[in-house]
């Protein structure tokens, strides 16, 4: 009897691991990542001959398959400039279900925000992460798992949100919405992530009522980024008040004292940006005063040259 | 407001204002209207150069400089149209340059790029 050596079971279970896209017009390049529910591959389209990603599920389990194809069909409706778009879904000879999105080259958040460098920047960061989140929701799409490893950051800077597995489609959508047609066709609400009644998400990410298994609605996301501007913070020489403030009402216990939407959230970090008082924290005339010299410092250090020129005239004015 | 008018408003304050100075100078306090009025017309004609520039070029820059320039040109001419042995140079085209160049850089930042 012979034994197959260490390094070639690794091969034999990485073979094992790679899906047969064999009756597709893909080509297997090379995996990407693999998340709980499956793996994404960069694989070559033969026919438009660029490359793409693919996602598959591991195994081929009817559950899974009908998650996977939901996630699918919930980001092909959301057309936004910071979602990864669909391309194609299908279907493995193996029965996996799977689908094509646009390839993103780049960085996860966690990865790049150190290098993202001013608070100034980093907020901006944070606010082009806001605007598709704001997007969903507004097609009655929570995303439910937002977090600094699911956020991409391309080489010219865009932000794209991914990974919208948990993704969950709100209850009493309105029947002009075209996401309505999604998987709700008995007028309750599908909730990809606890199709199984399990709780999913990632602690210290996820709010406690998706942590407890209780109905969410858009704050389960306003938690979710005020704790990924709290660990923006972490990258920040010191965190201002104001800004302090807003993740601690962002990142509130009680849903009910967090913002009401993610635009709320985002018009007080953009009021912050623009050196404006934000809703939640009340600041004293010093703090106030400081913050409108910070915000007017030109226009002030202009007038005072030209105050100070004028009094030195007439100081040394001739005799 | 759009560019070329918040540079006919600032010019024209702040030409009032550089006019009003002239009554810590007791040797021109006499001709205070004349000069009030003559720091006014400069400030305006001023003020709407250099917001047209500013509407036609967008660069912060160039708008400080081209502001700067012209208040330093239209001071100068102020200073050798005045009678008498003294023009006046330093204590006109200093505050003449300043307030091109507070011109300049506020016609850059503010204002709308296009009447409606």
């Amino acid at each position: 009897m012979t034994f197959l050596s260490d390094s070639a079971l690794e091969r034999l279970r990485e073979a094992a691991d790679q899906p047969d896209l064999s009756g597709t017009r893909y080509r297997l390049l090379e995996k990407l990542g693999q998340g709980g529910m499956g793996g994404v591959f960069r694989v070559k389209d033969s026919t438009l001959e660029r490359e793409v990603a693919l996602k598959v599920i591991n195994i081929a389990d009817p559950g899974l398959s009908a998650r996977l194809l939901q996630e699918a069909r919930v980001i092909a409706k959301l057309e936004h400039p910071g979602i990864v778009p669909v391309h194609d879904s299908g279907m493995l000879e193996d029965g996996r279900p799977y689908y094509t999105m646009k390839l993103v080259q780049g960085e996860s958040l966690d990865e790049l925000a150190e290098e993202i460098g001013s608070i100034a920047d980093l907020l901006r960061t944070f606010l082009r992460i806001c605007e598709p989140v704001a997007f969903a929701h507004a097609h009655s799409v929570l995303h439910r798992d937002l977090k600094p490893a699911n956020i991409m950051i391309g080489p010219f800077g865009e932000v794209l949100v991914m990974d919208w597995g948990l993704s969950k489609l709100l209850a009493g959508t309105a029947a002009s919405d075209p996401l309505s047609e999604i998987g709700t066709s008995n007028g309750t609400s599908v909730s990809l992530g606890t199709a199984h009644g399990s709780v999913l998400g990632t602690p210290g990410y996820m709010a406690p009522e998706q942590r407890d298994g209780e109905s969410v609605d858009p704050r389960v996301d306003v938690y979710s980024l005020g704790a990924m501007l709290e660990f923006l913070f972490k990258f920040m020489p010191g965190v201002p008040a104001p800004l302090a403030a807003i993740c601690r009402k962002a990142k509130a216990e009680d849903r009910s004292e967090r913002y009401a939407s993610v635009t709320d959230l985002s018009n007080d970090v953009a009021k912050f940006l623009d050196g404006l008082p934000v809703s939640v924290y009340r600041e004293g005339f010093l703090a106030r005063a400081s913050r409108w010299i910070r915000r007017n410092r030109t226009w002030i250090l202009l007038l005072l040259a030209y105050v100070v020129m004028r009094v030195l005239l007439i100081i040394f004015r001739p005799r | 407001m759009n560019k070329p008018v918040l540079g006919l408003v600032l010019g024209g304050i702040l030409g009032i204002l550089d006019g009003l100075t002239a009554w810590f100078t007791p040797a021109v306090r006499s001709q205070m209207m004349g000069i009030v009025i003559g720091s006014t017309v400069k400030g305006l004609i001023s003020g709407i150069l250099i917001g047209y520039f500013a509407h036609k070029v967008h660069s912060l820059a160039l708008g400080i400089v081209v502001g700067l320039g012209v208040g330093l040109l239209l001071a100068y001419i102020v200073c050798a149209m005045q009678p008498g042995p003294n023009h006046y140079y330093f204590e006109i085209m200093l505050p003449g340059a300043i307030v091109g160049v507070i011109i300049g850089y506020a016609t850059q930042r503010f204002g709308q790029e296009h009447a409606q």
